[in-house]
């Protein structure tokens, strides 16, 4: 006996088809159908509420293996689903390294076990992200790997990137770039700029990024491969991308809530909270301006969250001393639908768009879509419902958020996987 | 102001710092006498907590805590490096629990002082936190030139050197201005940091633009670190480039009065004619800097009362 479920009457913004309109939705075993719902089919009354893609996160640290204080995966999901994202890329900074199918195998075995969001592996670029060898990337995708990275650092040596590339491309796998110049950037705890200065903090400049993604630019415009800049937070170096994809360099990136939300004089206001500490750092308001500018004319193509969940002891110290990361996969919707979708500055269909088709588009993931025969991976979005951010509540070990005590509107009400639900608003 | 906090100068206001300087004023009279001892904090208690070396500024907070009668405890707890700040709460609560009456804390944190305020009930006194703030140095830079030249407003101050990880320069800047002072800053451009002007600072194209027509000069130490760290090219450079000798000082007004942190590195930022030199006023400071300690303590733990 097939299994049905049928929301009914909810407003389904699907920009992976145009779609953006008030319908009902049919799940048949864990799939879209376009069937009609039997009679007696369960419905699941969606009237007021957004029905959208399963939101797909293409970067967050689940710390697991190795850092299970800070988050493991089934924390890391449970907080994925509550923040409405069906589908989550981990990134390979554990202990050890995700540089081996092994590990590969361990993360997707362990997600399955849990049975929440999916969590799609990110295997390393290099052998222990030491930035030397390469990590053996067919067998790491044979193993079901979507991307590499060696994120929470750059790709230091050129050669080593240039390499990277080509090798990367030749199993279509796409390079996910920290882009990160540590000559520039080393010591520093925060953006190098007036607020610093004020602040007496040492700086990470600007630049420190930008010289990284005009390296990366360059390499890949050379050798043709998928370059993916993670968390930009510079308006050079979104114009950098910009221009590059002009010109048809095969470059997307991604930004983050808090870059898209947060300025350095967060770090003043806070009074030096480390929960205001990541990296890159809070940028500037003209910063700011330009990320979103550059998500609204489709230059980047998805909000990536960079949930870096950290314990209390790696947060509660001196600025300097504090672990960079913010926990975000609770509040990234929230806090873009308050900041961005309300006020006018985004349409909503944009919004789902680099949250849901945008990356599945840059991880070649075939979710992000409410077509008739895709999984049901499904979000119902209540976006009049207010509440506040209390790290306390969170799913995630990690209560490290700069949003905490905010008042947001829109908020996640139901997460399904394939048709399940993974998280449901008690 | 009892009761308070003393972490950085952007938290007072000119009114604020001036009742500072008034109570320091009648502090250098006690200094002046031949038994340097008042009643006012008998039974209170001070701890000073450097975690980085400094001499100087702690015998100074003693010595003050001392005139004034108070209890006074040093802790030197000079740690290698910034330590996970679980120790610093740590060690706020345990100072809490003994019942002491004000903390002076030194760190090379940025925010370390703030930290700690946020765990203390009782003031914390900032003696410097990284590059942040130096804020009773401040006070005692703005003592000392308002004691010799009457009055702040409308001064010419020249700064010179490595304003980049001077916390005495950020503190002077805030104090100097919010009492009408006019500031400007030269040095090399590897040691200016950003944004200089959002503390109130005219930064100059030459060491000798900031000199020109001053009133007073104050010349910044410089580490021997920045070298290594390759931020200028070495000490001889930096003499004949950026440091205070006879001719740059003549740039200034006759009687303009030259200024320093200490302790002084003779013959890189400044030489040892100027630093010994007629209009130099560096033990000024240093008496200035007991007397503003005082009147800091006094005010914060309402020893008037
Ligand atoms: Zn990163
Ligand atoms: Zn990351």
């Amino acid at each position: 006996m097939a299994e049905f479920l049928w929301i009914r009457g909810g407003r389904i913004i699907d920009p992976s088809r145009g779609a953006d309109e008030t319908a009902d939705l049919v799940i048949r075993d864990g799939r879209l159908t376009a069937e009609a719902p039997p009679t007696g089919c369960p419905v699941l009354d969606a009237r007021g509420l957004w029905v959208l893609p399963g939101l797909i996160d293409l970067h967050c640290h689940l710390r697991d293996p190795g850092q299970e204080w800070k988050e493991d995966i089934a924390s890391g999901t449970r907080a994925a689903a509550r923040g409405g994202y069906t589908a989550v890329a981990t990134m390979p900074n554990t202990e050890p390294a995700v540089d081996t199918p092994a590990l590969v195998e361990y993360q997707l075995a362990r997600a399955a076990a849990v049975g929440g969001s999916r969590v799609l592996s990110v295997g390393a670029i290099t052998v222990g992200r030491q930035g030397r060898e390469l990590a053996p990337m067919g067998q790491l995708r044979a193993a079901g790997a979507v991307a590499v990275s060696d994120d929470g650092a750059g790709v230091e040596q050129a050669v080593v990137m240039w390499r990277a590339l080509r090798y990367a491309a030749s199993f279509g796998l796409p390079v996910l770039e920290h882009c990160e110049d540590r000559s520039l950037s080393r010591g520093g705890a925060m953006h190098r700029g007036a607020v610093s200065t004020r602040l007496g903090l040492p700086g990470i400049p600007a630049e420190a990024e930008e010289v990284a993604v005009a390296r990366d630019l360059v390499l890949a415009e050379a050798t043709g491969a998928h370059l993916h800049v993670a968390h930009v937070s510079t308006a050079r170096a979104v114009e950098l991308i910009r221009r590059a994809k002009a010109r048809g360099v095969r470059v997307t990136c991604e930004v983050t809530p808090h870059h898209l939300t947060l300025t350095d004089e967060a770090v003043a206001r806070s009074r030096y909270d480390p929960d205001t500490k990541v990296n890159p750092p809070l940028r500037t308001e003209e910063d700011v301006a330009a990320l979103r500018a550059a998500l609204a004319d489709g230059t980047i193509d998805a909000v990536a969250t960079d949930h870096a969940p950290h314990g209390p002891e790696e947060k509660r110290c001196e600025y300097e001393a504090a672990a960079f990361g913010i926990s975000g996969l609770e509040t990234a919707l929230g806090v873009l639908l308050t900041t961005l979708v309300q006020p006018g500055l985004l349409a909503p269909a944009a919004l789902v768009e680099r949250l849901t088709c945008g990356p599945a588009r840059v991880l070649g993931h075939p979710g992000g879509t409410l077509a008739a025969g895709a999984a049901a991976d499904v979000v119902l979005v209540d976006p009049r419902a207010s509440w506040r951010v209390e790290p306390e509540a969170f799913a995630s070990r990690g209560r490290n958020t700069p949003f905490k005590g905010w008042n947001l509107t829109g908020r996640v009400v139901a997460t399904l996987v394939a048709g399940k639900a993974v998280w449901q608003l008690g | 102001m009892k009761g308070r906090d003393l972490l950085d100068l952007a938290d007072l206001g000119a009114d604020e710092l001036e009742t500072v300087l008034e109570a320091a004023a009648s502090m250098e009279d006690v200094l002046a006498r031949r038994i340097k001892k008042v009643p006012t904090l008998r039974g209170r208690s001070l701890v000073t907590l450097f975690f980085e070396p400094s001499t100087r500024t702690r015998i100074s907070f003693e010595l003050a805590g001392k005139y004034l009668s108070a209890d006074v405890v040093g802790v030197n707890a000079a740690a290698a490096s910034v330590q996970k700040g679980e120790s610093l709460e740590d060690t706020a609560r345990t100072l809490e629990a003994m019942g002491v009456d004000a903390v002076v804390l030194r760190h090379r944190a940025a925010g370390a002082a703030e930290l700690l305020a946020r765990c203390l009930e009782v003031p914390v006194i900032n003696a410097g936190d990284g590059m942040h703030a130096h804020p009773t140095q401040g006070l005692l830079d703005l003592y000392t030139v308002r004691r010799r030249k009457g009055e702040l407003r409308g001064l010419k101050v020249a700064i010179i050197g490595d304003l980049e990880h001077s916390r005495v320069a950020r503190s002077d800047l805030i104090g100097l201005t919010r009492l009408g002072a006019q500031v400007w800053v030269a040095g090399p451009a590897t040691l200016l940091p950003p944004g200089l002007e959002g503390l109130g600072a005219r930064v100059a194209a030459t060491v000798e633009e900031a000199l020109r027509e001053a009133d007073v000069v104050m010349a910044l130490r410089l580490q021997r670190e920045r070298q290594q760290q390759g931020l200028i090219p070495g000490g001889e450079e930096y003499a004949r480039c950026f440091g205070l000798n006879r001719q740059r000082l003549a740039l200034a007004k006759p009687d303009a009065l030259f200024l320093h942190p200490m302790p002084l590195n003779r013959g890189v930022e400044v030489t040892s004619e100027v630093a010994d030199g007629a209009q130099a006023v560096l033990f000024d400071q240093v008496r200035a800097g007991v007397a503003v300690r005082m009147a800091v303590l006094y005010l914060l733990l309402g020893g008037g009362n």
